[in-house]
């Protein structure tokens, strides 16, 4: 029960209270990760594939971790109440799916305006028409803009760690800005696999509203005018000048973010065998058919390397610049239709004729690793007659 | 809030400009306000950018004046013409997007009361009739069968002023207006009988011709919201600009409104009605 559990630094949450093997799903991961994190409220609507995830939050607060939760008569309305809870200083968790995320579009954008650190767990899926609930992460590019932080879950484990450690970056005075932690629908929410958890004694500490960067709205400042979130309609320079000041302050925070993501994620990205000429960049479950992939290539003498994208947003450019400069070929598989990674990519690299964008797939289509291998193949094939040396391993 | 907030450190106090060193001594905090006594202390709100003459502007003042706790009152607002008053006031004022004000308000007035469970900290939705009766209906009566304690107040001038005169839910059918160029094809949403059905312990309907009555409306309201569940008023407040009559005839309008279609009618439930005799036992003994 939350009143037995002990709060307990993030540091030592995350780093050095000993974990426990556990074999649960990415739902469970979800819960288990509230269960630690000492939220106040959560506010939850039902949709595919999230539903499950919520349910088990609502059984944390009928056992106690919680101090309220109801469901909302919409996602908009969970998005605003959610927006509501937050700025009267606490802290609030909830999570949604495709559709549901744009239905509540109009709050994302608020939340980071409102520098709210809010936790949103999205499972993503298919969103319509024809209507699909099957696993796929276009909602993710619609989200790129709103001034939330993102991060990519590769399984349940990093969906565990994501949430949980989510607020420690979210609540930081010099960011205070709402993190999405986002998880292939499905491939993550509904499989079981081993994750690693904290006691369950242990919580974080709880919210301090006093270290947040704008005024806590409850009235315990002085008489002074604190409209939180108004519109700077004025048709004059200066509130022009103020409304945009504000936006640079959003995005100069997701930067200072930067510092905290690589303190308690380890880094924005992750990679693997990084000096391959052949670079596979992924986020999500892309990685792990990645990884399958690299290993088949392996097997045919082929030589390829890994980068996990963990943090969308901030996007790691630098790191990627990096990274990649000195591969020949990068190819960024996805889990949607747009192909928003490969445009985020080629965005941050030079030569980014460099980059094959695919394979794609959606509409709940799976992506066997036998896909990546062919798609890197004919890449190579097709470009053989330029670059003469095809990427044979030593 | 407490006095000691809003009492100014000793060494500073010279320093501090006159109009917020007249709030802290005049003003309405602290049970020191109510809409007779307007003109004897510093208001919440300054002055604002509102049409001359407009009656949103002061259905907004009037509601301000008779907050029984301004001190402790939150209040949440959504885009048009009130904003412009709301957030040149000295309370807490939150506008985010067009719409969601009830549901913004319910989370906020739940966290409040996690956080400050021995204190009454109200909120109060104050937006146009466009955003209660139109684009945010769904969120106002969900809050009501989920029987939020919170009070909500429509400013009804009965068109959507901020974008320039459009038909709203609210409008008088017949009416030609913006995006009703034809006249208004049906009646005025029955917000009021709606919410009597829908969990309110105490609704009114008002206009800003009456203001002790609007007075005594609005602390009734924010009062019955604190223990027995949501409240809502509904106030003409007509707009000149938009209605297209002479600045100095609102209150003309207001009143005329009130002998034809807009009398006053208030409903409450037993309940409130033991709630407010409780309450009112409770100062008598105070004094
Ligand atoms: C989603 C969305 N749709 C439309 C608007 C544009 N909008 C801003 S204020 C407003 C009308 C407000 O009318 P009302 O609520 O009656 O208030 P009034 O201005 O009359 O006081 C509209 C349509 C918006 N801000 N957001
Ligand atoms: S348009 Fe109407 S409601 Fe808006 S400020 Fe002017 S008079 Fe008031």
């Amino acid at each position: 029960m939350s009143n037995q559990q002990k709060s307990v630094d993030a540091g030592h949450l995350f780093f050095e209270a000993e974990r426990q093997k556990s074999f649960i799903t990415g739902s469970e991961a979800v819960a288990e990760a509230i269960k630690r994190a000492n939220v106040d409220m959560a506010i939850a609507y039902p949709i595919t594939p999230q539903s499950e995830s919520m349910h088990l939050i609502g059984d944390l607060y009928a056992r106690g971790y919680l101090k309220d939760y109801y469901r909302a008569e919409n996602e908009f309305a969970v998005m605003a109440s959610i927006h509501g809870a937050a700025l009267g200083g606490g802290r609030v968790f909830t999570a949604t799916s495709g559709p549901g995320t744009l239905r509540a579009m109009e709050m994302f954008p608020v939340w980071a305006g409102s520098r709210q650190p809010i936790v949103c767990a999205f499972m993503c899926r298919g969103v319509a028409l024809p209507p699909s609930i099957q696993p796929e992460n276009i909602e993710m590019s619609f989200l790129l803009d709103t001034g939330m932080l993102m991060f990519h879950a590769e399984n349940a484990q990093d969906y565990f760690d994501m949430i949980l450690k989510g607020y420690a970056i979210a609540e930081q005075p010099d960011v205070h800005l709402p993190v999405g932690v986002f998880a292939d629908g499905f491939f993550v929410t509904h499989t079981r696999e081993i994750v690693m958890l904290p006691p369950e004694e242990l919580k974080l500490q709880e919210y301090d509203p006093k270290a947040c960067p704008v005024p806590v709205f409850d009235m315990e400042s002085p008489p002074a005018r604190i409209t939180r979130d108004p519109l700077l309609n004025k048709s004059n320079f200066i509130s022009y000048a103020a409304n945009a000041s504000w936006h640079q302050e959003i995005l100069a925070a997701a930067e200072r973010a930067r510092k905290h993501i690589k303190h308690y994620l380890g880094g924005l990205i992750e990679t693997e065998n990084k000096d391959a000429e052949i670079l596979i960049v992924a986020s999500g479950t892309a990685v792990s058919q990645s990884r399958e992939a690299i290993k088949a290539l392996r097997e045919e003498g082929i030589d390829a390397g890994l980068v996990k994208v963990k943090s969308i947003r901030p996007f790691p450019e630098a790191e990627i610049r990096e990274v990649t400069k000195d591969a020949s070929l990068i190819l960024v598989p996805e889990f949607n239709a747009g192909g928003w990674l490969a445009r985020e990519v080629k965005a941050s690299i030079d030569n980014n004729s460099r980059v094959v964008a695919g394979p794609r797939v959606f509409g709940g289509m799976t992506m066997p690793k036998d896909l990546i291998v062919s798609e890197l193949k004919s890449a190579l094939q097709s470009r053989s007659h330029v670059n003469a040396s095809p990427q044979m391993s030593k | 809030m407490s006095n000691k907030i809003l009492t100014p450190v000793k060494e500073f106090e010279e320093l501090l400009p006159q109009e917020y060193k007249d709030l802290v001594n005049n003003g309405p905090h602290n049970g020191k306000g109510g809409v007779k006594k307007l003109g004897t202390f510093k208001e919440v709100t300054e002055a604002h950018p509102h049409c001359a003459g407009c009656g949103v502007a002061l259905g907004i003042r009037l509601s301000l004046a008779a907050l029984p706790a301004p001190e402790d009152t939150l209040v949440v607002g959504t885009p048009g013409c009130s904003f412009f008053a709301l957030s040149q006031s000295a309370i807490n004022y939150s506008n985010t997007a067009f719409g969601n004000q009830n549901a913004v308000a319910s989370g906020l007035k739940r966290m409040l009361k996690l956080r400050y469970p021995d204190k009454h900290k109200d909120v109060v939705v104050m937006v146009g009739d466009g955003g209660v009766a139109d684009i945010g209906l769904d969120y106002t009566l969900h809050s009501w069968f989920r029987g939020e304690n919170i009070t909500t107040v429509m400013l009804d001038n009965e068109v959507y002023g901020n974008t320039g005169g459009q038909e709203s839910g609210m409008s008088l059918k017949g009416k030609v207006l913006n995006m009703a160029p034809k006249g208004k094809e049906f009646n005025k949403i029955p917000v009021f009988e709606i919410a009597k059905t829908s969990g309110c312990a105490y609704a009114a309907k008002i206009t800003i011709a009456n203001p002790v009555k609007l007075g005594k409306v609005i602390e009734k309201a924010v009062l019955i919201a604190r223990e027995v569940g949501p409240t809502y008023v509904q106030l003409y407040t007509p707009c000149p600009t938009n209605l297209k009559f002479a600045p100095e005839k609102t209150i003309q309008a207001a009143k005329d409104a009130e002998k034809t279609y807009y009398s006053f009618e208030e409903f409450i439930t037993k309940e409130a009605e033991e709630y407010l005799s409780k309450e009112a036992k409770k100062q008598e003994t105070k004094q």
